[in-house]
């Protein structure tokens, strides 16, 4: 093993890793607004490399320029599913907590089985986008390219969301609700429109994940769930309801992934992760910063 | 200005008040006493949508609030303190206030109340990029009646402001009360100490086990006997 392969692979992890955060993100950033957990949070990413596969397929839209739809169309999706659905679970008299999950778990299952109903469960990709199957070499490091640009657009939404929730006034909203979600409407603010445009803009997030990821990875109505899964670990590690924590989390993961896949077989290189995970849990089970 | 008809509300099933009425006039401080229990807290969160009446009705300028959203009940003008304040603990002071001029963030003079309430509570103004949790209870009432004057009501209710606090504070925070009134608000003011709430109100309603056992200004339910023995105790 030399100090190239070693530095090329923990450069592809960095790039991962800053990914894994902004897949993660959302689902950090609802948590911690309003403690309910988004089971549905995978589907919400298939169903945006859906979008930009029907929208590259259909109109020939790259996925590069059709990123920001992705995000639009997510941010509906998480909003509606916050009034449709989530609000009323939040409504129950008892077992809340169960409501919720069991809420937006069948929330997942229900669009699996509608994306293989409508898109069938073969295996789609959007072949020849501009940066598909493209490298760049930095002295002597070969970086894929939607990689490479997923990572940008990761810090470049971290950077937008700390200044959305730090300098606007919808940001200092949002910390209220999360704060003390009883007490905004002394202020005249209405929870409900905080949590479903929290939802709409976790939503956004994660579409915009999905479109990059789109561009390198396949395309079925189960690519969720593994993504999910790495997003869940994220968001531990970071801290629940952190989002900058996410952003920590997300590079700590890719990091981790890469060394583990220099050191084990491929087929083994999720096995660090959940050690690291599990290392975490034990150790610091509030995550890396997590306050609770 | 305010006109309360026969509210009942219940929690549960328990009822708290019963066909409670009450008036509040523009430019009055009207105190509400009794002891614990007696249905003052849930008087004010009826008015202030924190719970609904089943019964009655609530009536600001002429505009029927009982049924409305409690965000809305805000936006119409007044501003609601509860008893336990219910700050953003984890936001700085000035965050809190900020968030108070929340509805006239499309307007260049947001803050415009700012002035009144540092001059107010002088204190305010030093602490304001520490966090609400980090004051002291005194404090945390001034900020909790700091960030309702930012929404700019026409009604300003307070739920036992003298609460938990140090009883040189209790004394500044009454006096705020007064000078509140006299930039033009209408305070009504729920209060277990009788005797500093009488002080300052014009007139006063005594609540007992959910209904109104007396009302009638200051110095009438001061001097009455009854009063004087179960509550004042001389």
């Amino acid at each position: 093993m030399t100090a190239e392969t070693i530095i090329q692979s923990l450069a592809s992890g960095l790039l991962m890793g800053l990914l894994y955060g902004l897949i993660a993100v959302g689902l950090a950033l609802i948590f911690g607004l309003m403690d309910v957990v988004n089971f549905a949070h995978g589907e919400f990413l298939m169903l945006a490399m859906y979008v930009t596969f029907f929208l590259f397929t259909f109109f020939a839209i790259d996925p590069l320029l059709s990123a920001p739809l992705a995000a639009a169309a997510l941010f509906v999706l998480g909003a509606a599913v916050y009034l449709l659905i989530v609000r009323f679970a939040m409504r129950a008299k008892a077992n809340v907590g169960m409501v919720q999950i069991f809420a937006t778990f069948g929330l997942a299952i229900v669009m699996r089985g509608l994306a293989q109903l409508f898109f069938t469960a073969d295996y789609r990709s959007v072949p020849n986008s501009w940066l598909g199957g493209k490298t760049v070499s930095v002295a002597g490091i070969y970086l894929p390219q939607p990689q490479l640009f997923g990572a940008l657009v990761a810090i470049a939404a971290f950077g937008g969301l700390y200044l959305f929730i730090n300098r606007t006034d919808f940001g200092r909203a949002l910390e209220a609700t999360r704060e003390d979600p009883g007490a905004v409407a002394l202020v005249g603010i209405d929870k409900n429109r905080v949590f479903a445009l929290g939802w709409g803009l976790g939503g956004a997030l994660v579409g915009l994940a999905g479109a990059i990821m789109a561009t390198f990875f396949y395309i079925y109505p189960d690519v969720g769930a593994s993504f999910a899964l790495i997003a869940y670990v994220t968001v531990a590690l970071g801290g629940f309801g952190s989002v900058f924590g996410a952003f920590a989390g997300g590079i700590v993961v890719g990091l981790v992934e890469a060394t583990t896949a220099l050191i084990l077989p491929p087929s083994l290189k999720s096995v660090g992760i959940y050690a690291v995970y599990l290392l975490v849990v034990f150790i610091r089970p509030r995550g890396l910063f997590g306050s609770m | 200005m305010l006109s309360v008809r026969e509210v009942t509300t219940a929690y549960q099933g328990l009822v708290a008040i019963s066909a409670v009425s009450i008036e509040v006039q523009k430019g009055e401080i009207v105190c509400v006493a009794g002891a614990n229990g007696a249905g003052k807290s849930t008087l004010l969160k009826s008015i202030a949508g924190a719970e609904r009446p089943r019964a009655g009705s609530v009536t600001f300028d002429g505009k029927r609030l009982d049924g409305l959203a409690q965000h809305h009940i805000t936006a119409t003008g007044i501003a609601y303190v509860p008893e336990n304040r219910r700050l953003f603990p984890r936001l700085s002071v000035r965050d809190n206030l900020r968030l108070g001029s929340y509805l006239y963030r499309g307007e260049a003079n947001r803050e415009g109340p700012l002035d009144l309430v540092f001059q107010l509570f002088p204190r305010l103004s030093e602490r304001l990029e520490q966090r609400a949790e980090t004051l002291s209870g005194g404090e945390q009432q001034m900020l909790a009646i700091g960030r309702a004057l930012m929404t700019r009501p026409r009604l300003l209710m307070l739920d036992e402001p003298s609460q938990g606090i140090m009883p040189k504070l209790v004394d500044e925070i009454f006096q705020a009360v007064k000078r509140i009134r006299d930039a033009g608000m209408t305070v009504l003011i729920v209060e277990q100490r009788m005797a500093e709430c009488l002080e300052i109100a014009d007139r006063a309603y005594i609540l007992q086990t959910g209904r109104v056992l007396m009302q009638g200004p200051s110095a009438e339910i001061k001097g009455n006997p009854d009063v004087r023995k179960a509550y004042l105790g001389l």
